[in-house]
């Protein structure tokens, strides 16, 4: 049913030689984002415009006249990253430039809370273009302040030691797959082989497409330059994010089988969640294992009604039509 | 082609015969049959243009500026608050230097909620960067939004066309609708120079540090000074093919006249009767109608106004604390004159959410300025007493 590799091996990384990001650009050491957009326009490649709001990334890209991308930037304003590249792929396609990929390159901040009225507007016109939102779990540009993406029991400006964050990260790929969104899926930076085959699987689907892509972040998370590859990998192996694809938004797919190894091993490497006491630590790990039960069953559940139905699109039928009736 | 439409309906009919390519757009009253025109036009394809359906009117602007910044001819409409919620992104179309053309159909804000006809909403965008213009009539308006995509992609500045909310936008006119040929020849091809180009990758929009902010900010204030002439061009050179022109100000009867209205919009077309009545009982009246108020034609208003007996300026809206707007500016315009050159200058603040500014209130808002009735700075023109309110 799934024919293609899903499962990362690194010796199936094959990314391309050509270089779409300078060497010159302004991220801190150890920053996911900046290689994350450098693993993005290696598969994206030339013909791409890069939709950029208030972010990490529209600092990192540099000040005018500067450009660290080797493709057009558009910088917009910070809640309008969904519409913005909507715009565009608009105004190229009455222009007949409809081999370009449009992309949204936006943080946690400009998409899980100021730019998601555009994003879920976006989503439901299906306009055609490839968000992805690079998360680093914080308001990382203006110095650290929690977001609706910053997890349980997280450090932050605004959530101190003694007002530590105690609400869940917000799922935004569950929000966009109650959207019937054609495509999204999450990606981490530790796993570029993955993350390059979504973005290809993007590319090759007409509307909307969403990648939520964890990004390790040393400034903001307090951990050490050198773990930052680790970290992102053992977000992934502990099971706190995992790594999925959902398509018109009921077939769940597992990318990688996770270890399942303590998620202390992760929290302890990043000083954001020094706070935390072992009640609270156990409380994570808890959550953790009630998150994987509810997205297994959401894979049973859409396996079955694959299953039931010739294909997917003959669910997706089916499924609109329940909604609009519901 | 001999016609009838409504003030909307005439935006609809430019908008299509401009052959506008991007359109992104959501509904409020009174703008919302322009809407709902634009969306049968495209559907029935009368009008071959990608229509993004937002869901606001921040992101109506914003994908606006998406689909400018890829040198497409792009538009959108909006009124009051949809207005209000834009102004971030207005600031961002302008300094983009994107000729984004915009309907707004002047409508109050709340609180209290109104829906009817007041400049408080455009007057307080005055200093995004964007023309604007202010019209009177259906015809105006369907000529003013073809001069505006013109003179915007002359300029690399934005457009906002004015038409007062209901006054104007729900009241159908007699009016001229050219063929399309005549607009295909009228416009250039848009060329935007800074254009989204794969062949050419830039950077547009970064952080630009204080050694450099100011330029780019110094060339708005220089465009808006080139686009005076500019619109004055490009409405001569539509006068040529239709023989219709409106100025930058529109004079009525200003030959000789020592006491003269100031006004924009509908109220503007009322007073031309006023003016005739006072001329029948002695009193040299006249009116200026200001039509472009962005760029400001300061010269030309001092031309306009110095020598004068007695000017009144109509507001249909204020800056709270001070004057009205359009009574500030040529205030400010006319302190250039010298002292003697200076008319005696009244401001009055009326018809605000809507209300009706009849002839009536016309002739006695002039008369009385011609009296030396009229003693403060600025009358709020006929509003109840306090003790009303309570």
């Amino acid at each position: 049913m799934h024919p293609e590799q899903t499962d990362y091996d690194p010796r199936h990384l094959h990314l391309s030689q050509q270089e779409l990001m300078y060497t010159g650009h302004l991220a801190c050491p150890g920053c996911g984002a900046a290689l994350g957009m450098r693993i993005a326009l290696k598969v994206l490649g030339q013909k791409t415009v890069v939709v950029m709001p208030a972010c990490c990334q529209a600092v990192i890209n540099g000040a005018y006249p500067y450009s660290a991308l080797q493709v057009p930037v558009l910088q917009v304003a910070f809640e309008t990253a969904a519409i913005s590249a909507a715009g565009v792929r608009a105004g190229l396609d009455a222009q007949g430039q409809k081999d370009v990929n449009v992309v949204a390159w936006a943080g946690d901040g400009g998409t899980f809370d100021i730019g998601f009225g555009a994003l879920s507007a976006a989503v439901e016109r299906n306009d055609n273009i490839i968000y992805i939102c690079y998360d680093n779990e914080a308001y990382m540009n203006t110095g650290i302040q929690r977001s609706s993406a910053t997890p349980y029991g997280a450090w932050t400006m605004t959530t101190p030691a003694r007002g530590l964050k105690l609400e869940p990260k917000k799922n935004i790929v569950e929000i966009l797959a109650a959207h019937r969104i054609p495509y999204a899926a999450t990606a981490s930076i530790a796993f570029p082989e993955d993350f390059s085959r979504k973005i290809r699987k993007a590319m090759s689907i007409p509307g909307t497409k969403f990648i939520h892509l964890w990004v390790s972040c040393p400034t903001g998370h307090k951990s050490e330059e050198r773990y930052s590859i680790k970290i992102a990998r053992l977000g992934v192996e502990t099971g706190v994010f995992p790594l999925y694809e959902v398509e018109q938004g009921f077939q769940y797919r597992i990318n990688h089988e996770p270890a399942f190894v303590e998620i202390k091993e992760y929290l302890k490497l990043q000083g954001r969640f020094r706070y935390l006491s072992e009640e609270q630590v156990n409380a994570a790990q808890r959550n953790v294992e009630w998150e994987w039960k509810q997205l297994r069953a959401k894979i049973a559940s859409g396996d079955e009604l694959a299953m039931q139905h010739q294909s997917s699109d003959d669910a997706r039928r089916i499924s609109l039509a329940n909604t609009s009736l519901g | 082609m001999r016609t009838v439409l409504k003030g909307n309906g005439a935006v609809a009919q430019a908008v299509r015969m401009a052959r506008t390519q991007v359109i992104c757009a959501y509904p409020i009253t009174p703008q919302t049959s322009i809407v709902e025109e634009l969306a049968e036009m495209v559907s029935s394809g009368q009008l071959n243009s990608r229509f993004i359906k937002v869901e606001s009117e921040h992101s109506s602007m914003a994908g606006c500026i998406g689909a400018a910044s890829t040198g497409a001819r792009t538009f959108t409409a909006t009124s009051s608050q949809g207005l209000a919620l834009m102004h971030e992104v207005l600031h961002w179309a302008a300094g983009a230097r994107l000729p984004i053309v915009m309907v707004n159909v002047n409508r109050g804000l709340g609180p209290g909620w109104s829906l009817w006809a007041d400049q408080s909403d455009s007057v307080a965008q005055r200093d995004t960067g964007w023309m604007q213009i202010y019209c009177q009539s259906c015809q105006e308006v369907f000529d003013t939004v073809i001069q505006a995509f013109e003179v915007s992609q002359r300029v690399l500045l934005p457009s906002m066309v004015m038409l007062d909310g209901f006054f104007l936008s729900h009241t159908c006119e007699d009016m001229d609708l050219p063929e399309p040929g005549l607009i295909d020849g009228f416009l250039h091809p848009l060329c935007l120079p800074h254009k989204i180009d794969i062949a050419k990758p830039a950077a547009l929009g970064s952080m630009v540090a204080p050694d450099r902010y100011m330029e780019f900010r110094k060339k708005i204030d220089l465009a808006h000074q080139q686009a005076l002439d500019v619109w004055r061009k490009v409405d001569s050179q539509w006068s040529a093919l239709t023989g219709r022109s409106y100025g930058l100000l529109d004079e009525y009867r200003m030959q000789d006249a020592e006491l003269v209205l100031v006004a924009t919009s509908t109220p503007a077309s009322t007073a031309r009767v006023v003016v005739d009545g006072l001329r029948e009982r002695g009193i040299p009246a006249g009116l200026l109608r200001l039509r472009v108020f962005r760029p400001f034609p300061a010269a030309a208003l001092r031309n306009a106004l110095g020598n004068r007996k007695k000017v009144v300026v109509l507001d249909r809206s204020c800056s709270y604390g001070h004057h009205g707007a359009f009574h500030q500016e040529i205030k400010s315009a006319l302190y250039e004159l010298r002292p003697a050159a200076q008319p005696e200058l009244r401001g009055v603040i009326a018809g605000l959410g809507g209300r009706d500014i009849t002839a009536e209130d016309l002739e006695e808002m002039l008369l009385r300025a011609w009296r030396n009735e009229l003693s403060e700075a600025v009358t709020w023109w006929n509003t109840l007493p306090e003790a009303v309110l309570r």
